[in-house]
């Protein structure tokens, strides 16, 4: 075979799965007042980081009434329990830390 | 991501900044690439309260904004149009590529991520033919999903797939059932975690003489085509058929590990070894082929036989070298497993695990400190899962055993050159069967 003569060769690439659009949650309209969920995801030190912005809170928007919540798993497992409480009782949440 | 979509509450994820590129590809692939993220600096882990702090009051290192500002307006304010469509799209999956020069086409594969920068076979149609006759299945069986990590969407892939890698890789179809079976296992050889962790693949049954695999002297360096192309092509497969192994945007391991490029992939040596083979511990029989997977091996351990004088201290040193998330796998030359029955008094591979579980201990307020124990092992104890739970409770000066007894292994590999053996930190995952894939 010449170097200039074509061939042609298989894609060794998978198939990807359709990527289907999801709509983001209603946003608040202040946080004002409002209950914000820190949720930690327990990686890397990440409870000492949300500490850190549960203190800004206090410091600059003392309205908002922060909990600093542990996932009950580890970090990148689903944790519905988590979830639902947020859902019944805050109205946003901050996790972190995510890498 | 969850519990914004799934749960509508309003939510901002916060990243370190080099995972940047890594959550937007994520957020992306997930329908939702409007997601709010923000960023702080790497690494959080290590730094005091007053140095969390400056990142908090700081800028985002990625958007360069306030960083507390992004927070709050990633809480507030209307959703635009995008962020209630999100992205909907299809990704094309060509069968070929187009055609080519073999210079180009080498250039080619490089650019698009698709080899692990040693050269490659060029997957030809014929070539590909070629190795599917060493399968009885169908070119379109789908064989499994893979994906870099639990968090990323599953990329689906079929037998030819698995062979177009297989060529790439170097293998013949009498390997091609071996990859099938490691295809299957639905894990992946590229996993894009920052810890570097490679797998290791071990060899059981009659496969092992079938492909001439190498147990014996050199049986885990690069002296032996079926160790060397089967393990390659897990690796290859494994980033092409999962989406890529791309540093920065689907690997992360922060300092690589160069056991990726095989997999130490190797069989274990039965014949000299006193005791019953890997597989047949975990259910199988002698004369079933058997590959199994085991992650981690970023820690390594080594010494030379076992001396009559002090060898509990000597072992329990090499112990202490690995982290305690990642369990010992030891593996032994022959040499050394006789030296285990003769001079430790050990008479059977569970009794050297047995030996491990007792003796490998560390104080509890040492052992809850290490960072992986912090991030993996922590949340399951502090909720109640055992033995971890009832570890927790110890005093911080009590000894407490470091593994549990079934996360530890034993494998017999070596010519008998001398007694030298090695601790692998590695967790056993999976084995699969090749006989399923003939």
């Amino acid at each position: 075979m010449s170097a200039r003569q074509t061939i042609t060769v298989l894609n060794p690439a998978g198939y990807p799965p359709r990527v289907t659009g999801k709509s983001l949650a209603p946003r608040l309209e202040s946080l004002d007042g409002k209950t914000i969920y820190l949720v930690d995801c327990r990686f890397d030190d990440s409870d000492l980081l949300l500490m850190q912005v549960q203190g800004w809170f206090a410091d600059h928007m003392p309205s908002v009434h922060t909990v600093l919540k542990q996932k009950n798993k580890v970090y990148a497992a689903d944790d519905p329990e988590t979830w639902e409480e947020i859902k019944a009782k805050g109205h946003a949440a901050i996790v972190g830390v995510g890498h | 991501m969850t519990l914004d979509v799934t749960y509508q509450v309003p939510t901002i994820a916060v990243h370190t900044h080099i995972f940047a590129a890594v959550t937007r590809a994520v957020a992306r692939a997930n329908g939702t690439p409007r997601m709010r993220q923000a960023y702080v600096p790497q690494p959080v882990m290590g730094k005091t309260p007053a140095e969390l702090r400056a990142y908090v009051d700081g800028t985002d290192p990625v958007t360069k904004l306030p960083f507390m500002r992004e927070v709050v307006d990633g809480l507030t304010g209307a959703l635009s149009e995008d962020d209630v469509a999100g992205l909907s799209y299809e990704r094309t999956a060509d069968r070929l590529c187009a055609p080519n020069t073999e210079d180009q086409l080498h250039r080619f594969f490089l650019d698009q991520h698709w080899t692990d920068h040693l050269p490659i076979v060029l997957p030809t149609e014929e070539r590909v033919a070629a190795m599917l006759a060493g399968t009885s299945h169908q070119p379109t069986e789908v064989v499994g999903h893979l994906r870099p990590t639990s968090h990323r969407e599953a990329w689906e892939f079929t037998v030819e797939k698995v062979a177009v890698n297989a060529v790439m890789a170097g293998a013949s179809a009498e390997h091609l059932p071996a990859i099938l079976a490691l295809a299957s296992s639905g894990i992946t050889a590229r996993g894009s975690s920052s810890s570097s962790f490679s797998l290791m693949v071990v060899a059981n049954g009659p496969i092992r003489q079938q492909l001439s695999m190498n147990a014996g002297i050199g049986a885990m360096g690069p002296y032996n085509l079926a160790n060397a192309v089967i393990g390659r092509a897990y690796g290859l497969l494994s980033q092409n058929l999962q989406g890529g192994s791309i540093p920065g945007e689907t690997y992360m391991g922060s300092q690589g590990n160069g056991y990726s490029y095989n997999n130490l992939t190797f069989a274990e040596n039965e014949e000299a070894s006193p005791w019953e083979p890997f597989h047949v511990q975990r259910g199988f029989q002698p004369a079933d082929s058997v590959l199994s997977i085991f992650t981690g091996c970023q820690a390594t351990a080594f010494t030379l036989g076992l001396r009559r004088g002090h060898w509990q201290q000597h072992v329990c040193n090499m112990l202490r070298a690995l982290d305690p998330d990642f369990p010992p796998t030891l593996l032994l030359d022959p040499l050394t497993a006789h030296q285990f029955v003769e001079i430790a008094g050990l008479p059977s591979k569970q009794a050297v695990i047995d030996w491990v579980y007792e003796h490998a201990r560390m104080p509890a307020a040492e052992y809850w400190d290490y960072q992986l124990v912090q991030n993996y092992i922590l949340p399951r104890a502090t909720f109640g899962e055992e033995p971890w739970a009832s570890m927790l409770a110890a005093p911080p000066e009590e000894l407490i055993r470091i593994w549990r007894r079934e996360s530890i292994n034993v494998v017999i590999v070596g010519g008998e050159a001398n007694p030298y053996w090695r601790i692998m930190g590695a967790n056993y995952v999976k084995s699969v069967n090749v006989d399923d894939w003939r």
